[in-house]
């Protein structure tokens, strides 16, 4: 049952080959055998869960199932779920019981899903590894000693290890399509503004996206149907109309134009991992692709804007931990000022200290122009770039990370090392386009992802491309040898 | 870029957070290091550009003005550590 797909799933529910709660129970049941080894989720609170089985099972019985329908779905511990713990990975919110359902919740809800479970994430979504967060580092069940890339890493480890059988995740500089190229998974970084930010708890606002992690396209696209939408209590949330991104799935590729971006192919990438990628390239083109050589000039600078940008933005939406009305409050203080200090200091974990006071640094009197303001020009010539490569191309592919997972504890003392995981990935959100990691192949029995970048919108095109693929390659449907 | 001690301890402050002396060389290496990696932008002549402070070319939506928002008071106050009635308790600020 755990190899099963949202399809087949949803199929086997229709067919009353078994029913929600059976379905759940199995889940639950993979939870109690395999979490601990692994530490994907943060909240399993099993009542809950068995509750809104049963709920679905009277839905089903009613004859009004949707798609996702009784379908048990793990979400990130980002988003706002009422009456569940929502700490976001960090101490300073580990007494947090949401009191409101964040709209992508909502969403689940309405269609009948099943909330499986809140998981594993870097601290307030910072994070390439997911060693930050406050409940220990998540391990990728490809292998145990490597990390599963973060920050959506608990999300990633969930589904690798069929502990779930899809989950919701968060990119911000490439935190779905990391995780998902380590962890052997096809992930979907929408378009900023497709899926709503309501109730999802804030990192870098201009930059926050959520979106699907799944074994196939086909699955995130089941996933990206009830996930978007226009939403009014999220004023950057894009009114246009719903797509199915189901509809084209099976569509012709052929004659599709694939740019690849000789910077994505320079030092730092690793050379196995590149001739993976190169084998998919080849791949496409049996397919009926014609490959254009594209250029993305500005594309190293992605890192040191992003390190600018995110982090102010973090250090303006993070202020609101300061133990007044919700959250960690300090013991012992003396004084307002000192309650706010000694709350942050303890409350937070040194990478997020640190983003928030290089945040606070950028936008201090005096450093604002020669910082921020330069940050946000860089910017403007970095999506200029992508304007310009989409004149020559109808995707571009490369890969998603530098390398494939890397041991615990590897880069965790090294921030900038850290921070080069996602080259490959920040730029697509600096821009606001939508970005898709697939796998690719194996590298050392461990998993390399492909990205494939669309224009603005183009998600039902980017899950036709991936879906093409995986209908002609097999490397989505490879699994953990200790986790079948 | 380099922080002293001071520098580094007044960083700390604006951003409401204590740093005991023991931490602030460690913590100032390493924004140093992320500072250094900053630096990169300074290559790129961005005379005459735009700044791009969002994604995608959008204008802030207007609605009716009604309340739209329930009543959450309770479920609020029950999130925080201290409150009285229907306040939030805080150490006195005003003597």
């Amino acid at each position: 049952m755990q190899n099963l797909t949202l399809k087949e799933l949803s199929e086997g529910l229709k067919q009353k080959k078994f029913s929600s709660l059976e379905l759940t129970k199995f889940f639950l049941n993979r939870l109690d055998l395999h979490n601990s080894s692994i530490n994907a989720f943060i909240t399993i609170d099993k009542d809950k869960s068995l509750a809104m089985a049963k709920r679905a099972d009277e839905i089903i019985k009613e004859g009004n199932q949707d798609y996702l329908t009784g379908i048990p779905i793990a979400q990130k511990d980002i988003f706002c779920a009422e009456g569940w713990k929502t700490t976001c990975g960090s101490k300073m919110l580990d007494n947090f019981i949401a009191p409101y359902d964040s709209t992508v919740i909502s969403k689940f809800n309405a269609a009948g899903a099943v909330n499986l479970g809140k998981t594993n994430m870097d601290e307030f979504a910072m994070g390439s590894s997911n060693e930050t967060s406050y409940y220990g580092n998540v391990k990728n069940p490809w292998d145990i000693k490597t990390v599963p890339g973060g920050s959506s890493g608990g999300s990633a480890a969930a589904v690798a290890g069929m502990l779930a059988p899809a989950a919701t995740a968060t990119d911000t500089g490439g935190s779905i399509r990391q995780p998902a190229s380590l962890c052997g998974l096809t992930g979907l970084k929408p378009t900023y503004g497709l899926v709503s930010r309501y109730g999802m708890i804030a990192f870098a606002s201009s930059l926050d996206q959520a979106g699907p992690m799944c074994h196939t396209a086909e699955d995130c696209a089941a996933m990206m149907n009830v996930m978007s939408g226009h939403d009014p209590k999220d004023s950057t949330s894009i009114e246009r109309e719903k797509e199915n991104y189901l509809t084209g799935i099976n569509n012709s590729i052929k004659g599709l134009k694939i740019g690849v971006p000789k910077e994505f192919f320079s030092e730092g990438l690793d050379s196995e991992v590149e001739k993976i990628i190169e084998q998919g390239i080849s791949e496409y083109k049996k397919l009926g692709a014609e490959i254009v050589e594209i250029s993305l000039p500005n594309n190293h600078l992605s890192i040191p804007v992003y390190y600018v940008i995110a982090p102010a933005e973090a250090s303006s939406n993070l202020s609101r931990y300061d133990g007044v009305r919700y959250g960690y409050r300090t013991k012992e203080y003396d004084d307002l000022m000192d309650m706010y200090c000694k709350t942050r200091e303890e409350g937070f974990g040194d990478e997020v200290k640190r983003r928030i006071m290089i945040g606070t640094y950028v936008l201090s009197a005096g450093y604002y122009d020669a910082y921020y303001l330069k940050a946000q020009k860089i910017r403007r010539l970095i999506s200029e770039d992508f304007k310009k490569a989409f004149e020559k191309c109808d995707v571009i592919l490369g890969p998603s990370a530098p390398s494939v997972a890397f041991p615990i504890g590897d880069k965790k003392e090294d921030p900038l090392k850290m921070y080069m995981q996602d080259v490959y990935t920040i730029s697509t959100n600096l821009a606001g386009l939508p970005g898709l990691s697939m796998p690719g192949g194996l590298m050392n029995n461990l998993p390399v992802g492909i990205q494939l970048i669309g224009n603005y919108f183009s998600e039902a095109k980017l899950l036709n491309i991936a879906h093409i693929f995986q209908t002609n390659t097999n490397w989505h449907n490879l699994t953990p040898e200790e986790f079948k | 870029m380099k922080f002293d001690n001071d520098e580094i301890k007044k960083i700390a402050h604006l951003a409401r957070i204590n740093i005991n002396e023991n931490e602030a060389k460690k913590v100032s290496e390493k924004l140093e290091g992320i500072l250094g990696l900053i630096d990169q932008m300074t290559e790129v002549n961005t005379d005459s550009i735009e700044p791009m402070a969002h994604a995608l070319d959008i204008t802030q939506p207007l609605r009716e003005d009604k309340v739209t928002e329930v009543d959450m008071r309770e479920k609020s106050l029950k999130l925080s550590n201290e409150t009285d009635q229907s306040l939030f308790i805080v150490p006195r600020v005003i003597e």
